[in-house]
């Protein structure tokens, strides 16, 4: 807008705006950026041609929407998908899913586990662990800082919290990731814990639930990082020769060393809405490449059409979901299943 | 360094013409030449390591092939979607017995670099590997893998066809496989890339080889939030043979030419010889079932952590 040397809300801004919605509108998405190729040398020329203003100053600071945001803050949160305002109540009770356009938020470890299990009960374990900062590493702040801040913000000790449980009455071993935890990152402790969780299910038999919300390995305990990308392997190899049910749910984001490694190795892959899902992340693709990423890439929705997950689903259906393949996979035979359908 | 050390022999041969007179001189330079020769890899930092191990002229997985191997058969596809170049593999004898060999393939020059794309393997790559290592259970021949890479390749068609999942696949089923794996880390090992070949019985590493998590310059670019930090980051990332030697994943260390692999190929591969051979019987002195136990125990351990 500013190119065009007139006022934001001028009446010809207006109507180029409209008009690019309009086009935008009629065509696909793959399409659009070729539209705009082919639109914005017009912007330029037009811009040539009738640049009769130019603004030297910085546009006028409206203090309208300060405002409102202290006055309703605590109250109310903006989604930031639609910017529509929510009523934060209403969010609660909706398991924070915006209830105009579907946009799961991201949720903690603890509250996916109370979402996911039948009465928000479970029993936590392998609690304890610590990391020991293997590395004694240090960037620009000490590896050791990072973690008392991230145990002291997210009430957990490291960035998984393992739990039992059941889902409609079936026991399972979850574990659920912790994004706020230095990005979820998997360093010696993710990877023990993870570790452990399936062994506790090899054991039990009880089917094994992994959550993943993670930016990968850790880059703080350096390859020890790395390897337990090959040691949860290695322990749900057995899982899966011992034919224990694990059904992996990727929520955003998924990317890195848990995406190659437990994340993509379920028996079922799912995934909720529009959760960012890859192995490299999109930044680093962009760079490689030296091109924008399209819209959508590396979303749940492109990985379902692409075949690498079985199914996206809303928040709210995961129990039904999960507890009819718990049936499936499990031993019994005659069962009345859930009300959950695929819509359509 | 190694210039360092061929000074000092020098200046000893000609010390030992000297009168008796100079012994004290003689006695504390023999001391130094000793200390440079038990150690010199300790002396480099490990931004020369890196260095080293990116070098333009160190041998690639094909040049050790072809000096350590006789009838190497290379074959293509994953049966799925294509060819890899970025990985190359096939049946190969090893001192006469038939053995299946498996190794990124970086290149040379600029058309052949981007023939192989650096090294960096796609999916078709990763799933050609595991389709090679399961043609090797099958008919129970021991499998060679040789990593050199800066990683699996970031780009749009590898994650449409699931970058991810290639490598998790892999690794899955590389630690269940029942014939011998023996790895061995010839340059860069690049993160995900680099384990997808890595879960095997044995890991050898090349003296000036590096194993990493992500690159020092990503490192640098993600938490000192700027390009100028790599070196500062190759130090803190522990990525040497010797770091890994300390975290209990390596087992062994190859010595490399005194002046590095780059210098002198065929040195390198003689050298890489032995420790192949030997790794590969003392595999063979397991069942299959300890095999596996063993194999699947030397990662179950890896980790440090405070209970």
């Amino acid at each position: 807008m500013h190119r065009l040397g007139f006022s934001a809300g001028s009446p010809q801004v207006r109507k180029v705006y409209r008009c690019r919605l309009y086009l935008s509108k009629l065509f696909h998405w793959g399409l659009s950026s070729r539209i705009e190729e082919l639109f914005l040398p017009v912007h330029f020329h037009y811009h040539e041609q009738m640049a009769w203003f130019q603004r030297d100053k910085s546009p006028l600071q409206t203090p309208v929407h300060q405002e409102k945001r202290v006055q309703t803050e605590g109250l109310f949160t903006k989604c930031p998908n639609c910017e529509n305002v929510i009523w934060k109540k209403e969010l609660e009770s909706s398991l924070h899913v915006c209830p105009k356009c579907d946009h799961h938020f991201k949720i903690g470890a603890r509250q996916r586990l109370e979402f996911l299990l039948d009465e928000g009960r479970y029993k936590e374990f392998d609690a304890h662990l610590k990391s020991s900062d293997p590395l004694h590493f240090v960037d620009k702040k000490n590896y050791k800082e990072r973690l008392a801040k991230a145990v002291k913000s997210t009430g957990s000790n490291e960035a998984v919290v393992n739990a039992e449980g059941t889902i409609h009455g079936h026991p399972v071993i979850c574990a659920a990731m912790e994004y706020s935890f230095i990005g979820g990152s998997m360093g010696s402790v993710v990877g023990e814990k993870i570790t452990r969780a399936i062994e506790n299910s090899l054991d039990s038999r009880k089917p094994l639930i992994v959550v993943s919300a993670s930016g990968g390995a850790r880059m703080m305990e350096g390859v020890l990082s790395l390897m337990q990308m090959a040691k949860i392997s290695a322990a749900l190899a057995r899982l899966d020769e011992q034919r224990v049910p694990y059904i992996s749910l990727l929520t955003d984001p998924t990317t890195g060393g848990v995406t190659a490694s437990f994340a993509m190795l379920g028996d079922l892959n799912i995934a909720e809405p529009r959760a960012l899902i890859g192995f490299a992340g999109p930044r680093v693709i962009e760079q490689t490449i030296r091109q924008k990423l399209p819209e959508g890439f590396q979303r749940s929705e492109f990985l379902l059409e692409h075949g690498m997950v079985d199914a996206v689903l809303s928040r709210k259906d995961l129990p039904d979901f999960i507890a009819d393949w718990l049936v499936f996979m499990g031993n019994g035979k005659s069962v009345s299943g859930s009300k959950f359908q695929v819509p359509g | 360094m190694n210039t360092k050390v061929k000074e000092l022999t020098d200046l000893k041969e000609r010390v030992e013409e000297l009168p008796a007179d100079a012994t004290a001189e003689i006695a504390t330079l023999k001391q130094l030449i000793a200390q440079l020769e038990s150690d010199p890899v300790g002396k480099l930092t490990a931004w020369e390591h890196v260095q080293l191990a990116r070098h333009a002229e160190r041998p690639y997985t094909l040049d050790f092939i072809s000096r350590l191997f006789t009838s190497f058969h290379p074959i293509q596809g994953d049966r799925k979607f294509g060819d890899d170049p970025a990985l190359v593999g096939g049946m190969a004898l090893f001192e006469g017995e038939p053995v299946m060999v498996i190794g990124q393939q970086k290149g040379r020059n600029t058309k052949e670099r981007l023939y192989r794309n650096y090294g960096m393997a796609k999916p078709e790559g990763y799933r050609k590997s595991i389709r090679l290592m399961r043609m090797a259970e099958k008919f129970n021949r021991p499998i060679f893998t040789f990593v050199d890479t800066p990683g699996a390749y970031p780009g749009i068609g590898a994650e449409a066809r699931g970058q991810a999942e290639a490598i998790a696949r892999n690794l899955r089923a590389m630690a269940r496989l029942r014939v011998p794996i023996v790895v061995t880390v010839l340059g860069e090992g690049g993160s995900g890339g680099a384990l997808a070949l890595s879960l095997g019985d044995r890991i050898l590493m090349l003296e000036h080889s590096i194993y990493s998590v992500i690159s020092p310059e990503s490192c640098s670019a993600i938490l000192w939030k700027d390009q100028d930090h790599a070196k500062e980051a190759a130090e803190a990332l522990r990525l040497t043979a010797k770091d890994m030697l300390s975290f209990k994943i390596l087992d062994e260390i190859v010595p490399e030419p005194p002046e590095g692999s780059h210098t002198d190929w065929d040195e390198a591969a003689a050298l890489l010889k032995q420790p192949l051979l030997r790794n590969l019987e003392e595999i063979r002195h397991q069942s299959v079932e300890e095999m596996l136990t063993a194999r699947f125990e030397k990662f179950r351990r890896i980790g440090e952590y405070l209970e």
